[in-house]
């Protein structure tokens, strides 16, 4: 398990003895973990340093002797006082251990020779350690059937189960989500789901991780490797933006496991199971082997060297003005900075956009005051929450805001517009009309709300937010997309009214794709340049680089818009997939089928170079390439390479670089490390992240960017036409389990998207007579579609919600890509029973 | 098989309300189930959950923590015959044997007529009385097997009806409380100190001056 020695600050210090020798421990800390920095590891089954103790295993007993006489306690119960002398080693100590192991054994089967856990089981290790040899218990042990699924990854046996409460606690504590709970009692104890309810939990695979015994298996690992066969690295998570660390762990050549590190600043150990079972895409047979060129309307496997020149001479034919590149959010650090040098100098166009559609402008992300996730959940703060349902969307930053919101006193102002996973435990959680969330915002920091209420809020509940957030030191406000449905400009002006009313407000933003601050920090946007220079202010980028763009380029929804009318001769997608991802998937579909060349640089043939591309470069994936990522919060981490790419894919950085090359620039690149060198050099903000402080020691959590933002002004505020009240309005989500390239490559967690459904709230569904399960016809100003409708209390009146990119692009998909119109502020739909 | 009914759902609420928090009210719902269906149904501690805010296996794990919730059908009766100690010895395990061959169940198991579950229990607490059996624990002491025929049959013929309501049957004093009679719920962060506290705490402010004067 990788677990890091647990730093804490010592304010109010308490003397103890440990073995005789002095120790100082801070005032309430546990023994358990006082001793264990005093070098004194005391062994346990059920203490976890994420969860609250509950002394259920009493492997931890050690000889405390607080002036009464010496007794047996268990350490993870007891804080340190002052003055207590402990034994972790003595005579009584070691009879209470051999003791309790010979209990725990009592029903424990011996079956380590093909248990999973066998190797790296904290039962095993430590009845080695301390344990009897041999057991005097003869009787046959109990026996359950074995294994029974208690979801659809995680699988459950009950024989091995020592009763530690580890992943009991952690569904109720960490999670929310108490699917799973002791039944029966006494020998029969078991850990039980409810008949017909499984453990269906985000997070269900961290109760895998940290079961002590081989109880819980997760079903994309059983049986795949011995614990010692496996070669591990530490790296970050791409699965969101979150930035997550992990040990990636692999044998032959494959990753066969995810498990989560305890960064403090970051997941306290802690994964999202689509995260934690992400590396099967990696493992897909689906992954590109070499590059593939389209010859006769078909995709054929090509020459590296063919598939370059093919690249590189529509690059080169092309007026630069007529050459656009989407995406780039998925890439390394060092691939994102390699790609913005290739467009914006090498061919020297500006129409270049990371986001495809779906995310904030440049400027919302960098140049605000910036705020990290630990200030966002710094005990007894206050937090506005505009972000999108981070359960769905960014799992464990979901997990360390239900922490805060719960353990410690933050109170989430939630604003949204249909309840979210952090409805049930924020302060304060107010649905507007989507639109009008900008509107809404102000009227939490001030002026006259009437009695009718705001943007749909009813007054008593603007009021009750505004109680809320009047009182906030150092307000932290969370940003995101909330609804692929209404255009970004919604969410910058929600920004802005925040910033005319607390100016020292800070801002973490909420974007999800796994590098898509990084792709913003290395200048992948409309008018940006690396390290937050900008066409205007360009710093040392103009000698550094040469050549620049000569004006702001079109972002994506521009790129688009333009391709579509005929106006771009070459596109290329880094790692992007706009027909899927774009909210407007019918001008991404015009957009591909007009634009010129289309190069696609991705692990796998995506839906839009399935349909478009004409040259398809093969990317290493993630655990291929060695690199850093940039997470949410400006979190600067290393990635590592565990396993070779599959056939002669490649890094991406290496096919800009090679690129550049043939069109002519040598960009003195020899490894990612010189691209690396390269953005510390030239960007203040990343001035502390070289190479070498990321592998200092002191570091492991990561270098934070400089996060002093100040060059955001607020635009125009948009227009939302009123709502007319024949219509709803339209919110589109995403959910955890999509349609996405990696999810419908992961054997495990792609049957585990939901049904595409439009869901309504009970008074609209109502009135026009139906109930979940009637189907529906939406209207919309471009197409009509029919769906089926699920109707749900927490939605609001006056919306309707559909799921992003859950149904497949046919023509009977539930899919808003088909009636979302991209630049639109709001999408108004019409409902009928169907 | 089911939910609570329209009735039961609206004393199931007005139970929830008695308490300062409604997963109090699990236990109290989980008996109103078994009395409305005989004994837990899956479909009720669903319903439960709902209406204490949990999730079923919450409620699951607090119910089959107790013996008394059954989560399986069970007889209209439920006959309990005690072979531990002091039964053991004045005949509790024949009375078992013979209470096996004349319902024609195994312990833990219920007649066909869907009438009797016979169980093997541990002490029920009438050691003086033994050999002792419960019937929807109400007890039946020094019972012969003879005496034991005719109280199935008595059972049988519902001669004992007034005696012995159903299994699952519960006082309608505890459940239906006169709105005059409900004590007022105070949320624990209204709640006011309570005397004892106060004793303590007055009794040490007035000691504090004292030891304030001597330092």
């Amino acid at each position: 398990m990788s677990e890091r020695p647990r730093k804490i600050e010592i304010t109010d210090p308490v003397e103890i003895t440990v073995d005789g020798q002095t120790v100082t421990a801070q005032s309430g800390e546990l023994l358990i973990e006082a001793c264990e920095r005093a070098g004194a590891y005391v062994p346990r089954f059920c203490y976890h340093p994420r969860m609250e103790p509950v002394g259920m295993c009493r492997m931890c007993l050690v000889e405390v002797d607080t002036g009464r006489g010496p007794a047996l306690q268990p350490s993870c119960m007891l804080p340190v006082t002052p003055g207590m002398a402990v034994d972790t080693t003595g005579e009584k100590v070691a009879k209470a251990q051999d003791g309790v192991l010979e209990f725990l054994l009592a029903n424990h089967p011996l079956d380590c020779p093909v248990c999973d856990k066998g190797g790296e089981c904290p039962l095993q290790d430590q009845t080695v350690a301390y344990g009897p040899g041999e057991s005097r218990f003869v009787e046959e042990k109990r026996h359950y059937t074995k294994p029974i699924p208690i979801s659809e990854t995680v699988y459950l046996d009950r024989e091995r189960c020592i009763l530690c409460d580890r992943c009991t606690r952690f569904a109720k504590e960490v999670a929310g989500d108490p699917l799973i709970h002791f039944a029966e009692r006494g020998a029969q104890t078991e850990v039980a789901t409810f008949p017909g309810e499984p453990f269906s939990s985000y997070f269900s695979g961290n109760t895998v991780q940290i079961c002590p015994v081989g109880a819980l298996t997760a079903k994309p690992y059983r049986f795949k490797a011995r614990p010692w066969d496996l070669e591990e690295s530490e790296s970050t998570c791409t699965g969101c933006s979150v930035g997550c660390r992990v040990t990636v762990q692999s044998s032959r050549n494959e990753v066969l496991r995810f498990q989560g590190v305890d960064s403090d600043p970051v997941n306290w150990s802690w994964l999202c199971d689509k995260g934690r079972f992400g590396f099967e895409a990696g493992n897909s047979e689906d992954r590109l082997g070499e590059p593939l060129l389209r010859d006769g309307g078909e995709l054929r496997p090509a020459r590296w060297s063919d598939a370059l020149t093919a690249a590189a001479s529509a690059l080169k034919g092309a007026d630069a003005d007529r050459v656009a590149v989407l995406g780039g959010a998925r890439l390394t650090n060092e691939g994102q900075l390699a790609w913005a040098r290739l467009a914006k100098s090498v061919v020297g166009t500006d129409h270049v956009d990371a986001q495809l559609g779906d995310g904030l402008p440049a400027e919302v992300v960098l140049d605000l005051p910036g705020a990290t996730i630990d200030e966002v959940c710094a005990p007894g703060g206050t937090v506005l929450y505009l972000g999108p349902d981070p359960k769905e969307e960014l799992p464990v930053l979901h997990l360390r805001l239900r922490h805060a919101a719960v353990n410690d006193r933050v109170k989430i102002v939630s604003v949204s517009p249909v309840a979210t996973g952090l409805s049930e435990f924020a302060a304060a959680d107010v649905h507007p009309r989507p639109g009008e969330t900008a509107v809404l915002v102000a009227a939490l920091f001030g002026g006259d709300v009437p009695s009718d209420g705001v943007a749909g809020v009813p007054a008593e509940q603007v009021l009750a937010a505004r109680e809320l957030l009047s009182g906030a030191q150092d307000l932290k406000v969370v940003v995101g997309r909330q609804n692929l449905a209404e255009s970004a400009a919604v969410m910058v002006d929600a920004v802005a009214a925040v910033r005319a009313a607390v100016p020292t407000a800070t801002f973490l933003p909420a974007l999800r794709r796994a590098n898509v601050r990084g792709a913003l920090e290395a200048g992948l946007a409309p008018g940006r340049l690396p390290g937050r220079a900008t066409l205007e202010a360009p710093g040392s980028w103009k000698d550094a680089w040469g050549s620049l763009p000569k004006s702001v380029g079109r972002d994506a929804e521009g790129i688009l818009t333009a391709a579509a009318a005929g106006r771009i001769d070459v596109l290329v997608l880094l790692g992007a997939d706009p027909l899927s991802d774009f909210p407007d998937r019918d001008l991404a579909a015009k957009a591909l089928d007009a634009a010129g060349t289309v190069i696609s640089v991705d692990p796998f043939v995506n839906a839009s170079a399935a349909r478009a591309a004409d040259v398809v470069l093969a990317a290493a994936a993630f655990g291929e390439v060695a690199g850093t990522t940039t997470s949410l919060e400006g979190r600067v981490t290393t990635l590592a390479q565990q396993v070779t790419p599959p056939g002669t894919a490649r890094a991406d950085w290496l096919l800009a670089v090679e690129l550049a090359d043939r069109l002519g620039t040598d960009t003195k690149v020899a490894t990612a490390e010189d691209l690396w060198a390269q953005m510390v050099e030239g960007s203040a903000a990343h001035a502390g992240a070289s190479t070498e402080a990321l592998a200092d020691e002191a570091n492991v959590d990561g270098v934070l960017l400089a996060l002093d933002g100040s060059g955001f002004t607020a635009p125009a505020a948009t227009q939302v036409p009123p709502q007319n009240s024949y219509s709803l309005r339209l919110v589109v989500n995403r959910s955890l389990y999509d349609h996405g390239t990696l999810l419908s490559h992961c054997p495990s967690s792609a049957p585990l998207s939901r049904e595409a459904t439009l869901v309504l709230g009970p008074a609209d569904a109502e009135s026009i007579a139906v109930t979940t399960g009637s189907p529906v016809k939406v209207t919309a100003q471009r197409a009509t579609i029919t769906a089926v409708a699920t109707v749900v209390d927490s939605v609001p009146r006056g919306t309707a919600v559909l799921h992003h990119n859950l149904a497949d692009a046919d023509a009977d998909g539930v899919d808003p890509g088909r009636i979302v119109i991209a630049g639109e502020p709001v999408t108004e739909i019409r409902v009928e029973a169907g | 098989m089911a939910r609570f009914s329209a009735a039961n759902e609206q004393l199931a609420r007005s139970i929830v309300s008695r308490y300062p928090l409604p997963k109090s009210a699990t236990i109290p719902l989980c008996h109103l189930a078994q009395e409305q269906d005989g004994h837990l149904t899956d479909d009720a501690m669903g319903h439960i959950a709902e209406l204490v805010g949990c999730t079923a296996a919450e409620v699951l794990g607090t119910a089959s923590f107790y013996e008394m919730f059954k989560r399986h059908e069970t007889g209209t009766y439920c006959v309990n015959v005690c072979t531990n100690i002091s039964c053991l010895l004045l005949g509790g395990e024949e009375l078992l044997e013979h209470a096996e061959q004349k319902l024609g169940v195994r312990p833990g198991g219920t007649t066909a007529d869907g009438m009797f579950t016979l169980e093997d229990v541990e002490c029920i607490a009438a050691c003086t009385e033994a050999p002792a059996l419960q019937v929807n624990y109400r007890y039946f002491h020094q019972i012969t097997t003879d005496e034991f025929d005719q109280l199935v049959d008595d059972l049988r013929a519902g001669k004992l009806a007034d005696e012995i309501p159903p299994h699952g049957t519960l006082g309608k004093v505890r459940q239906e409380i006169p709105a005059d009679k409900v004590a007022n719920i105070t949320p624990p962060e209204q709640q006011t100190e309570p005397v004892w506290i106060a004793r303590h705490r007055l009794a040490a402010e007035a000691a504090a001056p004292a030891e304030g004067g001597e330092s």
